[in-house]
């Protein structure tokens, strides 16, 4: 959808899960790194300058996740990530969730989809019987918080599961990294995949964790970057930015968990005033930022594109580049009906979110709500 | 009153506008937001070009949409594009394909405009606070004593009265058509003087979703396997050879029989007189035998005060879109359909075709042509 009309300052961003404004101190990192001269692969000064910023990221980013530096790679999108830990393994068959992000199902289009339960979080039930009937051990690819609904998922489980089974799991948490406590030896995982720009850092970098001695095949290729599993010269300025926002948020948890009362209240007070309305997987467990609400009968498109005339920035399933969008894959996968799917919408909040935001959404989207009653 | 006819200030006035992308509905948005109305554009996603008759999901937007947003751009006013692909697909293309398949010669531009822009666009609309939806559809919209009346464009050539005939009260109602009153030059001129790279951009031709014109290729892709050929039967009976599918003719045609002149018979032309889908036959003829006096039309939607059943009112009708009117008869039966006498018979009347109802520019209604007699 394109941006017009008033000046984005006078406009309201609640839409986090899509990307995070940068935060200042990040921007400030970047600026710094704009003055690196080298290439971090060459053997003079300048690369070794270079080479030093590159690894003091790795180490921050690994400091988030609970891991040693060494296992982190980074990558040029949580996509890439997520493509390279699905199809960085010929041998593995993959076992997927069915509410994963597109970027999974896409990367392994006939892998089998475990379905989830209507709270939202996934059937481990079903992930029994599965790895149970598989013919080899697979890999099993399991979010840490949805991105739709932002329900986490009982990865600590399913790890347990896939390993007494010989599978390796695959999480992606960039949904979850920052907002709520993240280590990757607690959850169990083999692999796992992070992106700076849901973390305040920039679009265009991030990173898989690898369990030691975990050696996926290199999608691109080329140089010996990153241990030769992701080929080309470092996007420097990309990496310094995900390592001060992979510090910042180590160092802001506790803000981030100060947004689920915000959330909360924008929960209750929404509900309060359009009996209505639903949240969707209210009821489980859930990153402090993000309410998936429906209105039934109001189609998700047309409540993103009002509160956008509203000034009001959210989002309604997944958007594609030009700009449509389709129906939940998610909530369909929860057991909602389809006309339940259709008019959902996404809240997800961050670090600019306050009282005043939730306050001026309510007042949109109330107001909407009442005057689509009445037409 | 501002000049949508609300008693508001324009820029308190929300209206959307369907833009297609193309230079008329370009120049409905840039007229309205120079006016200073509260624009806002949406265009629809109606079907993937090319790749919607092979499968869906193919997510990429086409150079209409495309268009449509530079021009939103360009005049400052917010675009969205909403996804139809589903319901355009269930509401007009399948309809499309089983009205050919039933030896008629449908119109999706009716339905859709029925079934899809004036229905979820509309109701889209309302639910966005809009206070009106314009198009750039060249026709007009007249305030009458009894309500909105729906009038034929100022220019006759542009006219496109007789693919808005479904369109209910409540809809006209809601709707505006600010280039009823404009030629098609003066639109272009507009369309220049406001700097839209549309300005010179081809009208569209035809069937949106049928890009070569080949409807009866759509037909077969939509309905694998149905387009079977047969005989082609001249009305005496005798067979004069054979045809590759009845959704390759349309009643009334003369071209492309592929049959040539009878031998040994007299040098008659021969049209399509008839389509029997069910016995897979075109029955062609002398255009004598093509004469109807009476049409017989149903899903009738009226727009002029009511008509007592059986009563007569002397209308003229169009039965395709590039006729002249003709003076006729209406008689609402007690169906639901309604007869209509025609005062001078008419040739190649075919059914699927619409018959829309005016009383000198204004447009009384129309419906679907079911069966017509001689």
């Amino acid at each position: 959808m394109s941006g017009n009309g008033p000046a984005p300052a006078g406009r309201l961003y609640l839409d986090h899960n899509a990307t995070t404004p940068l935060k200042p101190a990040v921007k400030a990192a970047m600026v710094q790194a704009m003055d690196l001269v080298g290439n971090p692969s060459s053997v003079h000064a300048f690369g070794r300058s270079a080479r030093r910023a590159v690894d003091e990221a790795r180490a921050a980013v690994a400091a988030l996740a609970g891991v040693r530096p060494a296992q982190v790679l980074f990558t040029g999108s949580g996509t890439e990530a997520n493509n390279l830990a699905l199809r960085g393994f010929a041998t593995r068959t993959v076992l997927v969730s069915a509410i994963e992000h597109e970027s999974v199902l896409a990367a392994a289009p006939d892998a089998p989809r475990l379905p989830a339960c209507c709270d939202g979080a996934i059937d481990l039930a079903a992930l029994e019987r599965a790895l149970g009937a598989a013919a080899s051990a697979p890999l099993v690819s399991l979010m840490l918080a949805n991105n739709e609904t932002g329900v986490i998922q009982p990865v600590a489980e399913a790890a347990r599961i896939a390993h007494a089974h010989g599978a390796l799991l695959h999480c992606d948490a960039v949904q979850a990294a920052g907002r709520v406590p993240l280590s990757f030896p607690a959850l169990g995982a083999d692999l796992m995949t992070l992106s700076a720009h849901k973390l305040g850092g920039p679009a265009g970098v991030g990173a898989l964790i690898l369990a030691e001695g975990l050696e996926p095949e290199a999608l691109i290729r080329g140089g010996g970057q990153e241990r030769r599993k992701r080929a080309g010269t470092e996007n420097l300025l990309g990496i310094v930015g995900f390592g001060a926002a992979a510090r910042l948020a180590l160092d802001t948890l506790p803000d981030a968990a100060a947004l689920a009362p915000l959330r909360d209240r924008l929960e209750r007070e929404a509900l309060a005033a359009v009996p209505q309305a639903r949240v969707m997987g209210g009821l489980a467990a859930r990153v402090p930022n993000t309410s998936c609400l429906v209105l039934p009968g109001v189609p998700g498109e047309t409540q993103v594109m009002g509160l956008d005339l509203a000034g009001v920035a959210v989002s309604a399933g997944s958007a594609c580049s030009s700009g449509k969008v389709k129906p939940s894959h998610v909530l369909a996968a929860m057991g909602e009906d389809a006309a339940a799917a259709a008019s959902a919408i996404r809240v997800s909040l961050g670090w600019t979110s306050d009282d005043e935001a939730v306050d001026r959404f309510l007042a949109a989207w109330i107001a909407m709500a009442r005057r689509s009653a009445r037409a | 009153m501002n000049s949508l006819g609300l008693s508001k200030r324009p820029q308190d006035t929300r209206v959307v506008v369907a833009m297609s992308g193309g230079v008329d509905s370009s120049v409905t948005a840039a007229m309205l937001r120079e006016e200073g109305y509260d624009v806002v554009g949406i265009t629809l996603q109606l079907y993937d070009h090319g790749l919607a008759l092979q499968k869906a999901g193919a997510c990429c937007a086409g150079q209409d949409i495309y268009d449509a947003r530079q021009v939103a751009e360009r005049i400052g006013i917010p675009h969205y594009v909403l996804d139809y692909e589903g319901r355009f697909s269930q509401d007009v293309m399948d309809d499309f394909a089983d009205s050919y398949l039933r030896g008629e010669t449908p119109i999706p531009c009716v339905r859709c405009n029925q079934r899809v822009k004036f229905r979820d666009l509309l109701n889209t609309a309302r639910d966005l606070g809009a206070e009106a939806l314009a198009t750039g559809h060249y026709v007009r919209r007249v305030e009458g004593t009894h309500g909105a009346e729906l009038h034929r464009a100022a220019d006759p050539g542009k006219d496109q009265s007789y693919f808005l005939f479904a369109t209910t009260r409540d809809q006209l109602g809601f709707l505006r058509f600010p280039l009823g009153g404009l030629t098609k030059p003066e639109t272009r001129a507009l369309a220049e003087r406001h700097g839209l790279e549309v300005a010179a951009k081809p009208d569209s031709q035809d069937i949106c979703f049928v890009p070569n014109g080949d409807y009866a290729e759509v037909v077969a892709k939509l309905r694998p396997g149905s387009v079977e050929p047969g005989e082609i039967v001249h009305i005496d009976g005798r067979v004069l050879g054979r045809h590759r599918g009845v959704v390759h003719y349309t009643v009334g045609q003369r071209k492309g029989l592929g049959i040539g002149g009878i031998r040994g018979g007299e040098e008659e032309a021969l049209y399509v007189v008839r389509l029997e889908p069910a016995q897979r036959r075109v029955v062609v003829g002398p255009r004598r035998d093509l004469a109807r006096s009476v049409v017989t039309v149903r899903e009738i939607n009226w727009l002029g005060s009511a008509l007592p059943e059986g009563d007569g009112l002397e209308v003229s009708v169009k039965l395709r879109s590039a006729q002249a009117p003709a003076a006729a008869t209406w008689r609402f039966a007690a169906d639901g359909t309604a007869r209509v006498d025609l005062h001078e018979p008419q040739h190649g009347i075919a059914p699927g075709q619409a018959c829309v109802v005016y009383q000198g520019d204004r447009v009384l209604g129309g419906g679907w042509i079911a069966a017509t007699a001689s």
